[in-house]
């Protein structure tokens, strides 16, 4: 059998949050990835992220395309719609539910293969649409289920398991994303759910296309000593730039650091991301220069990761067509049916 | 027709010949209007070239008191405005025809035949005297040639008026230049040649309760009474301006003026793969949603075409075939993609297709789409194509019944979904093969993971052999209900031993072509389908017939290679009987390949 359900085990004094809903109401499947796989790390933060932010899980709607990181929606919010489209292109899936009802949450995870190939098309125009959803690159720089063919996103001179060297550029989806006109473009790891939870709480409530890569080494075809996607290289190669923090809209704000080297960063929903800056001059409003302190730390080996550019206020593809404020789906024909009347007259100009 | 061009009243064909480019379309049509307008049925095809300008173009007019709506296959008027084509143009009218062209430059020598009279006007000239600018004098050229036309033939003046101040309504300093441009042409040919010529127009009453309309117009109309939301496309000829008009119609009908707030949305997406994907996402979420394409659109949106099938997601495809193979010729006219589009995609797979005859019927076929496919929970097909989708047709007025409903299909609301016990997207419950469907956000009962990977009834992921054929043997009964949904074949004839099947734009030929046929001495039947998968009757028909054209517009005969897949029946009964020249059917054609049929002994 290749479903397997994971068991509904409920303890008594469990957290509940607003909606009286425990951590295990956030679940999904039992995950069938490679043990220790990345992907399933940041299955756990997601399932974190819609807890704390009391989002009710049948009001979500999970989509991805095709390989590994496409098959994790089965693994969190059993109780919400989920659809495992085909390679590469679940970001098109994604634009039509969104313009059918507007007003559910939509998370979509894809990966390298699926967003950097094939899908590079697709991943850049829900971005120039700013379409309203969190988009998460779960990249490991591997292909996993045909078993250990380079990515998209592959590192130059790094090693397949086999021992081929990668000669080819990497695409980074930051870069592509800052090119693209993101307007929430962060990176993370797998292995800090500390800077990965609140990045994605901060990237649910963002009113536009929320684009975060997280790095996700794949144990099996990509852990190895020459690869630079590995857990190690990653570790070593660390470079947190900004650390977010996402403050709910009626909790006040508590930093525990200076004045100064905060940014507060308003949501639509009231919300705040608390930009933490590690990195002295870091200004995460700035296109270029995000994208040249990228260029910059990139040469010197290091993998910046953080919420590294956000643009609040432009415009989403419903606000660019003022589409009504009620989900389409949920219309009443008797509003969209202009009527036999209205037929006889427009037909007036056709004789 | 072949018998020449004695007095014809209100029956002969005008085939004028342009340049593309040179604004030719809106006289051509305003000659057509005007005819209509006078109460004479009539027919205007388009023969344009895939280019922006420079390349000849063809405007055919029929004028047709009997009301047929195919090309009858003569010219008996050639206007022959582009120098590139004269001996074609010349080359094609009929004996004792006419033509007429641009005599500023002559040409005795080029342009001689004895048995037809031609006609010179110097419409260069004239403009050229009359107006500045040369972009005025190019398409005023085009105007006064309406303007001897209209001497030469009858037409009325009034009516012409009427019809450029309707035109022109906001922009009324335009009405006056065509008017005197339509003067100068009308005066000279009154002086300089015997009008009306015998070949003219005498005022009916025949199109009263008709428009002109083209298909893609009315697909777009459809689509807006079956309320429809979402529509995604591609920019592809012949099938753009369906999305055009629908945007049209939608900003008339479905904005609020002072709020500009829209109750639709439209995507031009980045190519026919995300187009498709859009659609079946917004089928997936509950909206009536839409995609217009032609043939290599459909090609590349194979992929999710398959998708939607298994994963059973509503969706309407319009496809308004274009000449294949590969990009073919765009702006020409086929029935190719019969066989692509009813198997589409890879592995097994079935999708309902409903065959519009005319823009009527594009009207009504979307409607229907949208109900076919939500009942069905399956992509559905509306195969036009270009003659119908771009040409405009005298069809009678396009009805509206207000107490439509649109049928949503099995839906769960929400509060059927907490009366529920347990919810499983692929149990047939009914026994028809269509399962109930939950739509995402509505409740948490109604959660499910959708896949184009193999799933059980409960929708789980699955690799075990018997629930995989529980499930593709489900769609298979679907398909059975499918056949009681459709719409059902138009037969007509009265138990003849020989049959016509057709299908879509060939329609009117046929009947044209029966009609000669029956007044020959050789009755038809016959049975135009309007529906795949196939109604129980077409069975019938091929079972009480003894030999049976198949009348298509393809190569390789793909409506009769549906129904031999299908319905496996005698394949020697089913002649192919093929036009495939990107040029509309016209009933010539079919009378001489059945006449040669006969005449060869087989079906005697």
């Amino acid at each position: 059998m290749s479903f397997i359900r994971k068991p509904d085990i409920r303890y008594k004094g469990q957290r509940t949050n607003a909606l009286g809903l425990t951590l295990r109401d956030y679940e999904g499947g039992m995950s069938t990835l490679c043990a220790g796989c990345g992907h399933d790390s940041i299955t756990s933060a997601l399932v974190q992220a819609f807890f704390e932010l009391d989002i009710e899980p049948y009001r979500v709607a999970k989509l991805s395309g095709i390989g590994c990181s496409s098959k994790t929606p089965a693994y969190f919010l059993s109780q919400a719609h989920g659809i495992n489209a085909v390679h590469g292109r679940m970001p098109a899936v994604a634009t039509g539910a969104n313009a059918a009802a507007r007003d559910l949450y939509y998370i979509g995870v894809s990966g390298d293969g699926d967003s950097l190939s094939i899908g590079l098309g697709q991943f850049a125009h829900a971005m120039r649409r700013n379409l309203h959803m969190l988009y998460l690159i779960e990249n490991n720089g591997v292909y996993g289920l045909t078993k250990g063919q380079f990515s998209a996103s592959a590192d130059i001179g790094s090693k397949a398991k086999k021992g081929e060297i990668n000669e080819q550029r990497p695409i980074d989806p930051v870069k592509t994303a800052l090119a693209m006109g993101g307007t929430f473009v962060a990176r993370g790891f797998s292995g800090d759910k500390d800077q990965l939870l609140p990045m994605l709480k901060a990237g649910l409530k963002h009113d536009g296309f929320a684009m975060i890569d997280v790095l996700s080494p794949c144990v099996t075809f990509n852990d190895h000593e020459d690869s630079t996607k590995s857990y190690a290289h990653t570790r070593q190669f660390y470079h947190p730039a900004v650390h977010a923090d996402f403050i709910p809209p009626a909790e006040p704000i508590r930093a525990g650091y200076d004045e100064g080297e905060a940014v507060p960063v308003q949501l639509h929903d009231g919300s705040q991301v608390l930009l933490r800056k590690v990195a002295p001059d870091y200004d995460p409003h700035d296109r270029a220069a995000a994208m040249s302190y990228l260029e910059r730390h990139e040469q010197a080996g290091e993998i910046v990761t953080g919420l590294l550019y956000i643009e609040e206020h432009r415009p989403t593809m419903h606000a660019i067509n003022q589409t009504a404020a009620t989900a389409l789906r949920d219309l009443d024909y008797s509003v969209l049916n202009p009527g036999a009347a209205a037929l006889a007259e427009l037909q007036k100009r056709f004789r | 027709m072949s018998e020449g061009t004695k007095s014809r009243v209100n029956d002969f064909v005008i085939k004028l010949a342009n340049v593309n480019g040179t604004g030719s379309a809106s006289a051509n049509s305003l000659l057509m209007k005007a005819i209509f307008r006078m109460g004479i049925p009539v027919m205007g095809k388009n023969y344009f070239p895939s280019n922006i300008q420079g390349l000849p173009t063809w405007y055919e007019v029929r004028v047709t008191s009997d009301g047929h709506t195919a090309r009858s296959g003569s010219v008996d008027f050639a206007v022959a405005m582009n120098a590139q084509t004269y001996p074609q143009d010349l080359a094609e009218v009929s004996p004792g025809g006419y033509l007429l062209y641009d005599s500023t430059w002559p040409r005795s020598r080029v342009l001689q035949r004895d048995d037809i009279t031609v006609l010179g006007v110097p419409l260069a000239q004239l403009c050229n005297e009359t107006f500045d600018g040369a972009r005025a004098r190019i398409l005023m050229k085009n105007v006064c040639y309406v303007g001897a036309l209209a001497a030469l033939l009858d037409l009325d003046l009034d009516v012409i008026r009427q019809l450029l101040e309707e035109t022109f309504a906001s922009k009324k300093a335009l009405v006056a230049g065509n008017l005197t441009a339509i003067q100068l042409g009308y005066d000279y040919a009154r002086e300089n040649f015997d009008c009306p010529l015998p070949l003219r127009v005498e005022p009916l009453d025949r199109t009263a309760g008709h428009i002109m309309i083209d298909g893609n117009t009315a697909a777009a109309l459809g689509c807006v009474y079956a309320g429809a939301t979402v529509g995604a496309w591609y920019p592809i000829t012949p099938s753009t301006s369906l999305m055009d008009a629908f945007k049209a119609f939608c900003y008339r009908f479905r904005r609020d003026p002072e709020s500009g707030e829209k109750n639709y949305c439209i995507v031009q997406a980045e190519d026919e793969l995300a187009a498709i994907g859009m659609v079946l996402g917004a089928g997936w979420n509950g909206a009536r949603a839409f995609t217009p394409t032609s043939g290599p659109g459909i090609s590349l949106m194979n992929e999710f075409i398959g998708f939607g099938y298994f994963a059973e997601i509503p969706a309407v495809l319009f496809n308004v075939q274009r000449v294949g193979p590969s990009t073919g010729m765009p702006t020409r006219t086929q029935q190719c993609d019969l066989t692509t589009c009813a198997y589409a995609s890879h592995g097994d797979t079935r999708h309902p297709l409903l065959l519009p005859a005319d823009p009527r019927e594009c009207f009504e076929f979307a409607v229907n789409a949208f109900d076919l496919a939500e009942r069905l929970q399956t992509p559905v097909f509306v195969l036009s194509d270009l003659d119908i989708g771009m040409n405009d047709w005298m069809v009678p007025e396009l009805q509206w019944d207000d107490s439509y409903v649109p049928d949503r299909g099995k839906v769960l609301s929400s509060a059927e979904l907490e009366q529920a016990e347990q919810f499983y997207r692929y149990t047939d419950v009914d026994g028809d093969g269509i399962c109930y469907r939950s739509l995402p956000g509505v409740h948490p009962k109604g959660a499910y993971f959708l896949r184009g990977s193999g799933h059980n009834e409960r929708a789980e992921y699955t690799e075990d052999a018997e629930e995989y054929k529980a499930v593709v043997d489900r769609l298979l009964r679907k398909w059975e209900t499918a056949k009681e949904l459709v719409p059902e074949p138009v037969v007509s004839g009265a138990g003849n031993r020989l049959g016509i099947i057709s299908v879509g734009s060939c329609d009117g030929a046929v009947r044209e072509a029966t009609e000669l046929l029956a007044q020959k001495g050789v009755p038809l039947d016959y049975l135009r389908v309007r529906a795949f998968p196939f109604h129980e009757s077409v069975r019938q028909f091929i079972d009480e017939h003894e030999r049976i054209y198949v009348i298509e517009q393809n190569r390789d005969g793909q409506l009769r290679t549906l129904i031999i897949n299908e319905l496996e029946p005698d394949l020697a009964k089913l002649v192919p009987l093929l036009h495939y020249s990107g040029l509309p059917i016209d009933c010539r054609f079919i009378v001489r390949e059945i006449e040669s049929d006969i005449a060869a002994g087989v079906a005697a």
